[in-house]
């Protein structure tokens, strides 16, 4: 980017020049603003950007395909087969929305390593009262969401406003939570969770009718947004990407929507003779809900920014007249109830609660989820949807292991390896972006 | 002070003490519309302790503050942001994460109903920097970490001068930039003064301060060694206020100048 513009050495003219042409001068800047950026050029910028590295989600997308292609060599049958890529869909839940908790504290440069365990310890609350107090599931539910608004409140106050470092905070309570989960349930103990609605979560189906409506809708509503606001932004002349790019978006975007509604709906019996088998699972709308709220958050409201400011530069952000204590708090909370929640899909998926519900590699891959995807460990830089290609990432890799028969051991190393290496890209990228300045 | 009108900004009899250490004696300054209000002095004449009780981060212990004309009390950063004083960081107080308009508009967001107002804030971004012809920025979307350390006090400037301020207070906002860059920011400096704010100008740099100010303010041990206009004083004249308190009949009283603080 040429930015020095040569400064005129006298100082008296450059003055005048300033005083006398005043904003029609500058208004012949700002090129790139007024002026509708070409698809050469959109194309010129993004290189530079991945080349600064600003990677964005580029390694999660071409994870997504070496994996997929990877697995289908491996087990042509099974991987692409229409049951396990259901069954794909309902593994990656919770720990999609678990990651996209994470995201709102990874923005902050925080982390939780509590988020796993928190996850259990709110779905032992919901379990304890389905099944000892009888409640109805709607309580459960909230109570466990409470619980989770609590655990977040805790660490919040701890980190901001005692000022502990968060990993620490978060260390004491992964412990903490497990023996709360353990009381609850009881040592060896096991709570089956039988509740209809909350078992559909994971283990029903969407009608065939209502998975083809949710796409269409989800496609129309993703168009519309974008090329509305094109339009907003090209009848203000405002800065704008070029059309062309975001009809071929919103292009790819609604042939993956459509594409999966037609291979989950696709009919998965096992015999020709059984009766019809297929559908969305109802948890996917339920990401999908979450996903658009917490873009809606991060992108779109005061709160939203704030939460980058403050993942940017905090000293910036307090002087800027942003309350950082409660901005830090906030996103605690926020992450623990999007636990409770992945809490809950993990309960429904498994039919039941353990008291090490949450805990072993369920926070890894959560984080490893975000990261993947494309936030940064070091705050200030990602996305929700980060979570979605991220918990899709590491859902593929732990199936497609299962399908491999790869051992316990090796399924943890290969695992830690990929988060490994997703940390090593995020901080290499890190690098070249401070180095180019980015 | 004899000078046309009456000033934005004054200061009458400041008084401040951290604890036993008297840090502020008396200080009596004033800022003009239209102009540039030089004060300088050294590491520790009080010049960041002054700044700060005229944007309210440190009470005053006594001393009366005018806004044009009216007395005023400044108790928070809040109260300093109502009336229209802006203050510019030596250490920018940008987000490098987010793009020029979003920093400019960082914590005081326009807002239609729950949502950001994009459209409204980048026009308004575009206006302001167009307003004090600031020619080297492209786009108001470029994220600020890839602007240049001028683009970047340039930026922190504008964001000033959004607010409808009428008292910018810029604390050395060359320290850090070379010479094609100590220019823009120079110039915008001017243009501030002609776009009718009165300006307030740290530094250390007696060429940036005779290039641009049109009064100096020297700062010695906590007392004004003297307020003159820069068409009244040499070079050597301000360094030795800065330096002794002192400068031939100027300056503070040979007694006082030697008093310890």
């Amino acid at each position: 980017m040429s930015t020095e513009t040569p400064e005129p050495n006298v100082v008296e003219p450059a003055r005048d020049a300033a005083k006398s042409a005043g904003p029609t001068l500058a208004d012949a800047d700002f090129s790139a603003d007024t002026r509708e950026q070409t698809v050469s050029t959109s194309i010129n910028n993004y290189v530079v950007k991945l080349r600064s590295g600003d990677l964005g989600a580029l390694p999660a997308i071409l994870g997504l395909v070496v994996l997929i292609a990877l697995f289908w060599a491996l087990r042509p049958e099974t991987f692409l087969s229409k049951g396990n890529i259901a069954n794909l869909m309902v593994q990656a839940l919770p720990v999609t929305i678990l990651a996209m908790g994470l995201v709102f504290i990874l923005l902050l440069g925080e982390i939780d390593l509590s988020a796993g365990v928190a996850s259990g310890a709110c779905a032992a609350v919901m379990a304890k009262l389905l099944v000892d107090a009888g409640q109805n599931w709607v309580v459960a539910v909230l109570a466990a969401a409470v619980t989770g608004v609590v655990i977040g409140a805790v660490i919040g106050a701890l980190v901001a406003i005692v000022r502990i470092p968060s990993f620490v905070v978060t260390l004491a309570l992964f412990l903490g939570l497990q023996g709360i989960a353990l009381k609850l349930i009881g040592e060896g103990g096991t709570v089956p969770v039988h509740d209809k609605v909350i078992y559909a979560l994971a283990n029903k189906y969407m009608p065939v009718w209502l998975g083809w409506t949710l796409a269409l809708v989800c496609a129309l509503g993703y168009a519309a947004i974008q090329l509305l606001r094109w339009q907003r932004q090209n009848a203000k002349g405002l800065s704008r990407r070029p059309l062309a790019l975001i009809l071929v978006q919103v292009a790819l975007v609604a042939i993956a929507l459509l594409g999966g509604a037609y291979v989950l709906n696709l009919n998965r019996a096992r015999t020709p003779l059984a009766p019809f088998f297929g559908g969305v699972p109802w948890g996917v709308p339920l990401v999908a809900v979450l996903l658009i709220i917490c873009t809606f958050v991060l992108s779109r409201t005061p709160y939203g920014r704030h939460v980058y400011a403050v993942g940017g530069n905090a000293e910036a952000a307090r002087r800027a007249g942003i309350n950082v204590t409660s901005i830090r708090m906030s996103v605690f909370m926020i992450g623990s109830v999007l636990a409770a929640i992945s809490g809950i899909v993990a309960a429904s998926r498994l039919n039941s609660v353990t008291p090490d519900a949450g805990a072993g590699n369920t926070l890894l891959y959560a984080v490893g989820a975000a990261v993947i995807g494309g936030t940064s460990l070091f705050g200030g830089k990602g996305k929700a949807r980060d979570a979605i290609l991220g918990g899709l990432v590491i859902s593929i890799i732990d199936n497609g292991l299962g399908l491999l028969g790869a051992k316990a051991y090796a399924n943890y190393l290969i695992t830690g390896g990929f988060l490994l290496l997703a940390a090593s890209i995020d901080a290499l990228a890190r690098r070249r972006r401070s180095a180019t300045g980015r | 002070m004899s000078e046309n009108g009456t000033p934005t900004l004054e200061l009458v009899g400041i008084n401040k003490s951290f604890g036993a250490v008297h840090v502020l004696h008396d200080i009596d300054f004033a800022v003009y519309p239209g102009q540039v209000s030089a004060l300088v002095g050294d590491n520790g004449a009080g010049k960041s302790t002054l700044i700060k009780c005229i944007a309210g981060i440190h009470p005053t212990d006594s001393g009366r503050v005018l806004f044009d004309g009216r007395p005023v009390n400044i108790g928070s950063p809040r109260d300093a942001a109502a009336l229209g004083i802006e203050i510019v960081y030596q250490d920018l107080a940008l987000a490098d994460n987010l793009d020029i308009a979003q920093n400019m508009f960082l914590g005081r967001e326009r807002k239609k109903g729950i949502v950001l107002d994009e459209a409204s804030m980048e026009q308004a971004a575009r206006e302001t920097l167009a307003k004090l012809s600031v020619r080297t920025v492209k786009s108001v979307r470029q994220q600020v970490a890839s602007l240049s350390g001028g683009q970047r006090q340039t930026v922190a400037i504008a964001k000033a001068v959004l607010w409808e301020s009428k008292v910018v207070i810029l604390d050395e906002p060359t320290a850090a930039l070379g010479v094609a860059q100590t220019r823009q920011v120079l110039d915008l400096v001017r243009r501030l003064a002609e776009t009718g704010h009165g300006v307030v100008l740290i530094s250390h740099n007696m060429n940036d301060v005779f290039e641009v100010a049109d009064r100096i303010t020297a700062l010695y041990l906590g007392r004004v060694a003297a307020d003159v206009k820069r068409s009244d004083v040499t070079h050597s004249q301000v360094v030795e206020l800065i330096t002794t308190g002192r400068s031939g009949d100027l300056g503070l009283a040979p007694s006082t100048a030697a008093e310890s603080i």
